[in-house]
C-alpha cells in the first residue's frame, strides 16, 4: 500500500480529513524548504504538496507565479526538488510528499529515469497539471512500475464520462479543482463543489481532495464537511513572503501558523 | 514558359508519407502536438474540436469564410513577380505572395476571420487573444469590432513598448489591451496569461490563438484557415508561369504563415521548402528564437514540439529584432516536417533581416514587416545559386509600417 493510501485510510478510520499544504520548492530560497516541510507536519499537515518551479506556470494565479519566479532565481530544478525530498526523508519517513508541477521539467528527464529518481528520493505521488490522462500513458506506466501514485485533476467542467476515464488511471486520490480559474482565485462556490463531489463519489471510490480558492480556516472547514482533504496553496505561499520576520525560523513559524488554525477548523467538522 | 508535369507524392526512406494524415484523431503530428493543458480546458477543447469538425463539413460555413476573405480581407492576395529584385540577385525568378496587402496588413486576419466565425457559431460573446508584434491582436480586435464582440488582448510589456502603433490601433478598435509583466514579458508570457483568462472565463469566452501552436485542435484549424495562402499561390503560379515553383520560403515564429503557404504544396515532390527562423544576434550567441535549428523537443502551451529550453526543462529567453518571431516554441506540424525532412529550417540574423527590409523597400517599393524580412533575406542567399528559369515564391506575410519606429530607432531617428 502506498504511503498516500495508508495515510488517507488512517485518517478515514479516525473520521479525520486530510490537510494538504502546498508550497513551491525553493521559495523564497532553497534552504527554506526542508525546515518548512517539517514545520508544516508539526502544525498538522497530513500530506505535503511541493510545487516544482517552472518558467511558464500556466495554471497559477499571481501569488504562486511569483513563488515560481523566486525559486527560479536560485535555479531550483526538478532534480534539486528531488534532493530536498531525500533530505526531508532522513527525518520523516511517514508523511506523503507529492510533486505538483508542469510537464516539461518531467519530460526532459525522461519518464522512466524520473520515476527511478523519484522512488529513490522518497516521492509518493506526481500531479502534472498540464498532462491529462490522454497524454499521461507513458508517465503513468513508469510511475506504476515504482509504486508512485499518479494524481489527476478533476475540474468543474469535467464531464461524467471523463471522470470515469480519469478514475481508471488515477491512484492515491483525486484532486478536485474547486473553481474555473487559476490557483488562488477568489470565487469559491461551496454548493457547486458539494454537488460535483457527489457526482465524483458515485463513480469512483478513491478519496477526493479539494483545492484552488481555499484561503482561510472557515473555507477549509466548509470544504472539509464533504471532501476527504483540503489543499491550501496561495494563502500559505502569500504568507511566506508577506511576513518580514526577524529570522528564517521565525518566518517559518509565523507563516505555518495558518496550517494549525486550519487543522483546528477542519477537526471541528 | 512551358508546362512541366507535376510530380505528386513523395517517398521518404522508401516509405510514402501521407501529409494529409496529420493530425491523427488525438491531435498528434507523429510524436508532436497533442493536448497538454489543465483539466479545466479539456471540455472546451473537446467542444471546439466537435464544432470545427461539424462546420468544416458544412458548405455554408466555407461559403461564409470565402466571402469574408474576398470582400472583407480583399483576397485573393496578388502573386507579384519582383522582376527588379530577381534581376539584381541574378538567379531564380522571385514571386512575392502579397499577404501584406490584406486588410490589417498581414496574413493573421485569414485565421481570425475563421476563428471569429467559429466563435459566432458557438454563441460566445467575448474573444481573447495573445499577440507579439501586435498583428494578430489587431486582426482579432478587427473581427471582434465587426461582430460586436467584447475583446481583450494580452501583450507582453516589452512588446507593447516595441509595437506602440499596433497597441493604439487595437484600442481604437475597441479592444482592451492587457500588459503582461510576468516572465520575459513577450509573446510566450502573453500566451500564458491568455490561457489563464480562458480557464477563468471558459463558459463565455473564445480564445483566438494566433499561430499554429497551442493544444489540439488549434494547430489544425489555424493551418486550415491559413492554407488559403498556399492554395492561391499554387493556382496563381500555375496560371502565370504554367508550372509549379521550385522553392517556397517563409519566416517562422509559431509558423502560421509558413504552414499556410507550405501545406497545399506538401504533395508536390519537386517543390523544396525553407522555413526561416529568427537567428537574432546569431545562433552561436544563444540569443535567438530558433527552436527548430537549435532547440529540442519539449512540452509548452498545450503541445509537444521543439522548444528553446535549458537542461532542466525551463524555457529560456528568446531574442529577435521582430516581436512576431520572438517565441521559444513552434507549431507541432513544423517539428514533424523537420524530422521527416520535408522542409528545411534555416536561420537569418537580425542584421540580415534589417538589410533585406531596406533592400526590398528600395528595389521594389514594398516595405516588408521585419518578420517577413527574415524570409526575404534567405531568398537573397538562395536565389543567386539557382538558374534564371527557376521560381521561388516567398511569403510576404506582413507590411512594415508597424516596424518603422524600430528601424528609425536603429538609424538614430526619433519619430
Amino acid at each position: 500500500m502506498s504511503r498516500i493510501t495508508a495515510c488517507l485510510q488512517r485518517l478515514q478510520a479516525k473520521s479525520r480529513k486530510a490537510l494538504i499544504p502546498y508550497i513551491v520548492a525553493g521559495d523564497p530560497n532553497p534552504g527554506f524548504t526542508v525546515p518548512m516541510m517539517h514545520k508544516l507536519v508539526e502544525q498538522g499537515a497530513d500530506i505535503l504538496e511541493l510545487g516544482v518551479p517552472f518558467s511558464d506556470p500556466m495554471a497559477e494565479g499571481p501569488v504562486i507565479q511569483l513563488a515560481h519566479e523566486r525559486a527560479l532565481l536560485h535555479n531550483v530544478s526538478l532534480r534539486a526538488v528531488l534532493d530536498m525530498v531525500k533530505e526531508f526523508r532522513q527525518q520523516d519517513q511517514q508523511t506523503p510528499v507529492i510533486l505538483m508541477g508542469y510537464a516539461n521539467p518531467v519530460h526532459i528527464i525522461g519518464y522512466q529515469q524520473l520515476a527511478k529518481l523519484a522512488a529513490e528520493a522518497g516521492v509518493d505521488g506526481f500531479l502534472t497539471v498540464d498532462m491529462p490522462p490522454e497524454e499521461a500513458t507513458e508517465l503513468h506506466a513508469a510511475l506504476k512500475a515504482v509504486a508512485i501514485d499518479i494524481i489527476f485533476l478533476i475540474a468543474p467542467t469535467t464531464t461524467e464520462q471523463r471522470i470515469r476515464t480519469i478514475a481508471d488511471m488515477a491512484t492515491g486520490y483525486l484532486y478536485y479543482v474547486s473553481l474555473k480559474g487559476v490557483t488562488g482565485a477568489g470565487h469559491l462556490d461551496i454548493d457547486s463543489v458539494k454537488e460535483k463531489l457527489a457526482q465524483i463519489r458515485a463513480i469512483c471510490s478513491l478519496p477526493v481532495t479539494v483545492g484552488f480558492g481555499i484561503k482561510d480556516p472557515a473555507s477549509a472547514q466548509s470544504i472539509a464537511r464533504f471532501a476527504d482533504g483540503v489543499v491550501v496553496g496561495s494563502a500559505l505561499v502569500n504568507r511566506v513572503v508577506e511576513l518580514n520576520a526577524v529570522d528564517e525560523q521565525e518566518q517559518i513559524a509565523q507563516s505555518t501558523q495558518i496550517i494549525s488554525d486550519m487543522r483546528r477548523a477542519i477537526d471541528a467538522v | 514558359m512551358s508546362a512541366v508535369p507535376i510530380e505528386r507524392s513523395r517517398d521518404v526512406a522508401g516509405k510514402k508519407i501521407d501529409y494529409q494524415s496529420v493530425p491523427d484523431e488525438s491531435g498528434h503530428y507523429g510524436p508532436y502536438g497533442g493536448r497538454f493543458v489543465s483539466e479545466t480546458l479539456i471540455h472546451a477543447l473537446d467542444q471546439l474540436e466537435h464544432t470545427y469538425k461539424t462546420l468544416s463539413a458544412d458548405p455554408d460555413f466555407h461559403k461564409e469564410f470565402d466571402q469574408d476573405l474576398a470582400h472583407y480581407v480583399g483576397r485573393p492576395s496578388p502573386l507579384y513577380h519582383a522582376r527588379r529584385w530577381s534581376q539584381e540577385l541574378g538567379g531564380a525568378q522571385i514571386y512575392l505572395k502579397r499577404e501584406d496587402l490584406n486588410h490589417t496588413g498581414a496574413h493573421k486576419v485569414n485565421n481570425t476571420i475563421g476563428q471569429a466565425l467559429l466563435a459566432k457559431y458557438t454563441g460566445k460573446k467575448r474573444v481573447i487573444a495573445e499577440t507579439g508584434a501586435g498583428q494578430h491582436g489587431v486582426a482579432t480586435a478587427t473581427v471582434a469590432a465587426r461582430l460586436g464582440m467584447e475583446c481583450q488582448i494580452f501583450m507582453g510589456e516589452e512588446d507593447i513598448r516595441r509595437q506602440a502603433l499596433n497597441v493604439y490601433r487595437m484600442k481604437l478598435l475597441g479592444a482592451q489591451v492587457t500588459s503582461v509583466t510576468s516572465g520575459s514579458r513577450t509573446l510566450k508570457d502573453a500566451m500564458n496569461e491568455a490561457m489563464r483568462d480562458w480557464v477563468t472565463n471558459v463558459d463565455d469566452t473564445f480564445y483566438i490563438i494566433g499561430t499554429v501552436a497551442g493544444p489540439h485542435p488549434y494547430p489544425q484549424l489555424v493551418r486550415d484557415f491559413q492554407a488559403v495562402i498556399g492554395r492561391e499561390a499554387r493556382a496563381q503560379c500555375l496560371e502565370m508561369t504554367g508550372r509549379l515553383p521550385d522553392s517556397l520560403v517563409a519566416c517562422i515564429g509559431g509558423g502560421s504563415n509558413a504552414i499556410g503557404l507550405f501545406h497545399p504544396f506538401l504533395d508536390d515532390a519537386g517543390v523544396s521548402m525553407y522555413g526561416v527562423e529568427a537567428g537574432g544576434y546569431g545562433v552561436e550567441t544563444g540569443k535567438h528564437a530558433a527552436p527548430l535549428t537549435a532547440g529540442s523537443p519539449g512540452i509548452l502551451h498545450g503541445n509537444r514540439t521543439y522548444l528553446m529550453q535549458d537542461d532542466a526543462g525551463q524555457i529560456i529567453h528568446t531574442h529577435s529584432i521582430s516581436a512576431g518571431l520572438d517565441y521559444p516554441g513552434v507549431g507541432p506540424e513544423h517539428s514533424w516536417l523537420k524530422d521527416i525532412e520535408r522542409v528545411n529550417y534555416v536561420t537569418i540574423n537580425d542584421d540580415e533581416a534589417l538589410a533585406a527590409f531596406r533592400g526590398l523597400t528600395l528595389t521594389e517599393g514594398i516595405m516588408p514587416a521585419l518578420e517577413s524580412s527574415h524570409a526575404l533575406a534567405y531568398v537573397e542567399k538562395l536565389a543567386p545559386g539557382m538558374d534564371k528559369d527557376k521560381i521561388i515564391i516567398v511569403n510576404l506575410s506582413g507590411r512594415g509600417d508597424k516596424d518603422i519606429h524600430t528601424v528609425a530607432a536603429i538609424d538614430g531617428i526619433t519619430i
